[in-house]
């Protein structure tokens, strides 16, 4: 495969890579071995002790330290005279701006998070040059190329969004764990140690609404000299006892669902834990504020024990009391983090109780982590192969071999005996906001929502602009900027708080937007329609956009990139898909395994897969 | 079952990918032994990641002396004459690899493999040849095979950028997770001999060429007396000659077996990277599964091309021939 022509066209390649975590590390040192001699890497972390499992050009020694500069001065040890630059920075800083993205012959994406790579790919639209995206959960990966105009970009097919819950299941009526999690850790956790000023959903509305609200005001209150384990055993009672009995008071709620019991704490604890003082001294304390815990103290060593209900409620009340006692500053400012060995306690117990009390199966404190902190499962070798792949793709797109481009997936379960599934790309899609210019559609009451909700939930949350603009005909309502002068600023600010139709530019039922953001180079075009009402379970944002206009709903599920090996339907209207070019794909519509094996296709030229693709995501109708 | 937990330190360093394949499986890795003899740039990938995994020990046989040949494709000898003048290749992998990850034990072992007796295989659970003669293969194999203690036996080796993957699992049981629930399975593998000497006449059509293609250059360095890679575009006429004999021999047609394949093995010598990341990859997927007993394993090869970017299993037995 090292021929000349290669050879010179890797030797003289300027490369971008975005991330140097997982895939990251692998990938500097796959291209440094491949022969390319310039390369650029940007990443906004510093090194944590989880990265060592599979970040392999990291020491115990790095933590702390800039994961884009520690890759760096690693792989230059083996390849000394390459050029290596780089940027301890956030791909989204304006500094990253096209002039600086056309200056690459390729971008190599190694990110976690949805956002950052929509950024990406907007700006390697913009800026046309070639991007290589991939990703890894487990045992599982993938890698796609995206070229401007010749295969689908990035956001040609709807991403899942992160999982959001409707609120009445988190404080109402919780079915799974992870719902009992949410609870905990955004309402009950934020509610005691986060900002007072938040509005918080804590408190179940029950009938006599009246008087209780301004009991439970005075609940969440500790006075200067209230006794730190009687006020953690008030908490516990009033939200896993009384709020619970208030919510059976609402019998319309429970007629076909199973009522959670209150427990309360005098019916699990003991009437009092230990010597007030004597306990929080036996605590330990080890240094800095991430390690104090009360697991040891209470003689539970391992995380991955279930604990029941009785040690749940022990660790509730004392991780309670430690807060108190031992960081008492950060009340009021604290938000969870995974790391806060203290705040996983706490939100594990919290969790469990409330599933115990809707019997829902209880779970571990490393299970609650993982879902509380959102964990991402990692091993090192599904990283090296993606990174194989990427480079792979990489030399293709700068020997410019059109025909050859693959989108490649990496699976735990083999189908048609490979492990390892190429699949020609896709071409764009011309209904895609991104790279085709379709304009959007939002449903949306225009008489009740105002630009705010417009700006956080649609432009922000859902097209993943980062400094947008928005216009109305020729009037500009809102901007984000450096260069605004106070006038402009208060001028946007009171637009923002205003219901559309009462903007100075009124948006009402058959209005067009355009809302650009100029870093990425991004201009699209919204249809408003006007609507009244919303169903506050399936839409309860109060607003529905949508833009893929040819395909119809497939069954609703989505395929996750984790661990979910039943493939995705991906089915596409016969009209509207029987296009010419033979690179747009019609996949199967039955699953991998099904017995119908397309066994007719005996030809030795095995290139062109007609399979299932389980990566895909279904195309939804609505991008939620 | 094990009475010993995984440590403190364990537990934080190992969490993400214990999340992966769970406590039990981390616990039966930090105390397996495995055996890597022949260490290219493939096989170092491969240790990297077994050392990243958390095994117990990793003992690293490769006689060779570095020189500029050797850095090919091996992120882990640090090109620096002065460092590396006068030892060999397993010395300093064994110094890289033990900077990994302090938990796992890195040690080296001088000899010729093929002179070494039961004993000695009896103290590992996994053994992987990098490179190595078809004899020197059999040979291992066989003694793998001969032990009580079932020992998991690889044969890993890349050309240009194709690799293969040969695994011997013996008999073997293992878990499963179908659906909800874990099942328990069982495998029987053939023998290294048995794999490479099926006749090729009852093979299914679409078996990955690479097969045959890896035991024509097997022939054909043996033939030859030939060290492994030994070979270039000026063998191709023995090579293709050697592949008209077996063919025949096997009453099949030349076709079986492409031209530009045997090609692209003898004249790309020299690992590809991408290649070596993705081979040592799975391999190292293969005996973290073996070690734990969990998870189908491949069997009993697998195939990666970077021309066609597929990787692909094939089981090739006697069953062939039985129906």
């Amino acid at each position: 495969m090292a021929s000349q022509q290669q050879q010179s066209a890797i030797k003289g390649a300027k490369v971008l890579m975005v991330g140097a975590g997982g895939i990251g590390c692998e990938l500097l040192k796959t291209l440094a071995l491949s022969g390319f001699e310039d390369i650029h890497i940007i990443d906004m972390d510093t090194i944590e002790v989880s990265n060592l499992n599979r970040q392999f050009l990291f020491r115990r020694s790095h933590v702390g330290q800039s994961k884009a500069k520690v890759a760096r001065d690693a792989v230059l040890r083996f390849r000394p005279h390459i050029n290596i630059s780089s940027y301890h920075a956030n791909v989204k800083n304006p500094e990253f701006d096209v002039d600086f993205f056309k200056q690459f012959d390729v971008v190599l994406n190694g990110l976690d998070n949805l956002d950052a790579r929509r950024h990406v790919n907007r700006l390697c639209l913009a800026a046309d040059v070639p991007l290589v995206e991939s990703g890894t959960t487990g045992f599982l990966g993938q890698v796609t190329v995206h070229i401007k105009g010749k295969t689908e970009c990035y956001e040609c097919q709807t991403k899942p969004a992160p999982k959001t819950y409707p609120v009445c299941t988190i404080t109402s009526t919780p079915t799974k764990f992870v719902h009992c999690i949410v609870w905990a850790k955004d309402l009950l956790f934020a509610k005691l140690f986060g900002d007072k000023n938040q509005d918080n959903d804590l408190n179940v509305r029950s009938n006599n609404s009246a008087s209780s609200s301004k009991e439970t005001e005075d609940v969440f209150e500790r006075s200067e000299d209230e006794d730190i384990e009687q006020y953690g055993r008030k908490i516990y009672d009033h939200v896993f006892g009384s709020n619970i009995e208030a919510a059976l008071s609402n019998e319309e709620t429970w007629k076909n669902r199973k009522r959670p019991r209150p427990i309360y704490s005098k019916d699990v604890l003991p009437e009092s834990l230990t010597q007030q003082n004597g306990s929080t001294q036996n605590c330990s304390v080890t240094g800095g504020d991430s390690m104090v815990s009360v697991m040891p103290w209470l003689g539970l060593k391992n995380p991955q024990e279930l604990w029941g209900l009785t040690q749940n409620s022990l660790v509730f009340i004392e991780a309670l009391k430690l807060f108190f006692a031992k960081r008492k500053k950060e009340i009021g400012h604290l938000t969870f983090d995974k790391d806060d060995q203290l705040a996983v306690e706490f939100v594990t117990a919290a969790a469990n109780i409330r599933a115990e009390s809707f019997e829902i199966p209880l779970h571990s404190l490393f299970e609650a982590k993982g879902i509380a902190g959102n964990i991402v499962h990692a091993v090192a070798t599904t990283n090296a192969i993606i990174a194989g792949l990427i480079v792979i793709e990489a030399i293709k797109v700068l020997k410019k071999d059109d025909d050859k481009y693959r989108m490649t997936y990496c699976l735990e379960h083999p189908s048609k005996k490979m492990l390892l599934m190429p699949i020609e790309p896709y071409e764009p899609n011309p209904a895609c906001y991104v790279c085709s210019k379709t304009p959007l559609v939002l449903e949306i009451n225009t008489r009740k929502s105002k630009l705010r909700d417009l700006v956080d939930r649609i432009v922000t949350a859902k097209l993943g602009m980062n400094l947008p603009l928005i216009m109305h005909g020729a009037s500009l309502l809102y901007e984000v900027g450096d260069d605004l002068d106070d006038i402009m600023v208060a001028n946007y600010n009171a637009n923002l708080e205003k219901p559309l139709s009462e903007l100075p530019s009124p948006i009402v039922n058959g209005s067009i937007l355009t809302v650009e953001d100029l870093q990425q180079e991004l201009s699209c075009k919204i249809n408003v329609k006007h609507r009244e009402e919303f169903d506050e379970e399936k839409e309860p944002e109060g607003m529905v956009l949508s833009g893929w206009t040819q395909v119809p709903a497939t069954n609703g599920e989505s395929a996750s990139t984790s661990n979910n090996e039943k493939p995705a339907d991906v089915t596409e209207s016969s009209s509207g898909s029987e296009t010419a070019s033979k690179k747009r794909r019609l996949s199967e519509i039955e699953p991998s395994n099904h017995k119908k094996e397309t066994e007719n296709v005996e030809s030795d030229d095995d290139d062109i897969m007609e399979v299932e693709n389980p990566m895909i995501v279904s195309k939804k109708i609505r991008v939620e | 079952m094990d009475g010993e937990e995984l440590t403190e330190q364990e537990t934080a360093l190992y969490d993400r990918q214990i999340r992966v394949w769970g406590a039990n499986a981390q616990r039966r890795l930090t105390k397996s032994h495995v055996l890597v003899s022949g260490i290219k740039g493939t096989v170092a990938e491969f240790c990297k990641n077994i050392v990243l995994a958390g095994v117990g020990s990793v003992t690293l046989m490769d006689d060779r002396l570095v020189n500029e040949e050797a850095l090919n494709a091996n992120f882990l000898i640090p090109p620096d004459e002065n460092a590396y003048r006068g030892n060999t290749v397993a010395e300093i992998c064994c110094d890289s690899l033990k900077d990994f990850n302090p938990m796992v034990r890195v040690s080296v072992e001088k000899g010729d493999l093929s002179t070494l007796g039961l004993e000695f295989f009896e103290k590992f659970d996994v053994v992987v040849i990098g490179y190595g003669s078809r004899v020197t293969k059999k040979s291992v194999n066989e003694k793998c095979r001969n032990l009580v203690k079932r020992v998991a036996f690889y044969t890993v080796d890349c050309r240009d950028s194709c690799g293969e993957i040969f695994v011997d699992l013996q008999n073997y049981k293992y878990t499963k997770k179908k659906l909800e629930e874990t099942v328990e399975c069982e495998l029987n593998f053939p023998s290294f001999q048995e794999a490479i000497s099926v006749p090729w006449k009852p093979f299914p059509r679409r078996t990955a060429k690479l097969y045959f293609a890896m035991r024509v250059i097997e022939v054909f360095e043996e033939s030859e007396g030939r060290k492994h890679g030994e070979c270039s575009l000026l063998d191709l006429a023995r090579i293709l000659e050697i592949k008209k004999q077996l063919c025949e021999a096997n009453s099949v047609s030349e076709s079986l077996i492409p031209d530009s394949l045997l090609e692209r093995l003898i004249t790309g010598t020299t690992e590809f990277p991408p290649a070596c990341a993705i081979v040592g990859g799975i391999l190292a997927q293969e005996v973290i599964k073996a070690v734990s007993c969990k998870g189908d394993p491949i069997k009993n090869f697998f195939y990666f091309d970077g021309e066609d970017g597929k990787g692909v299993m094939e089981d090739i037995s006697n069953s062939f021939t039985s129906s």
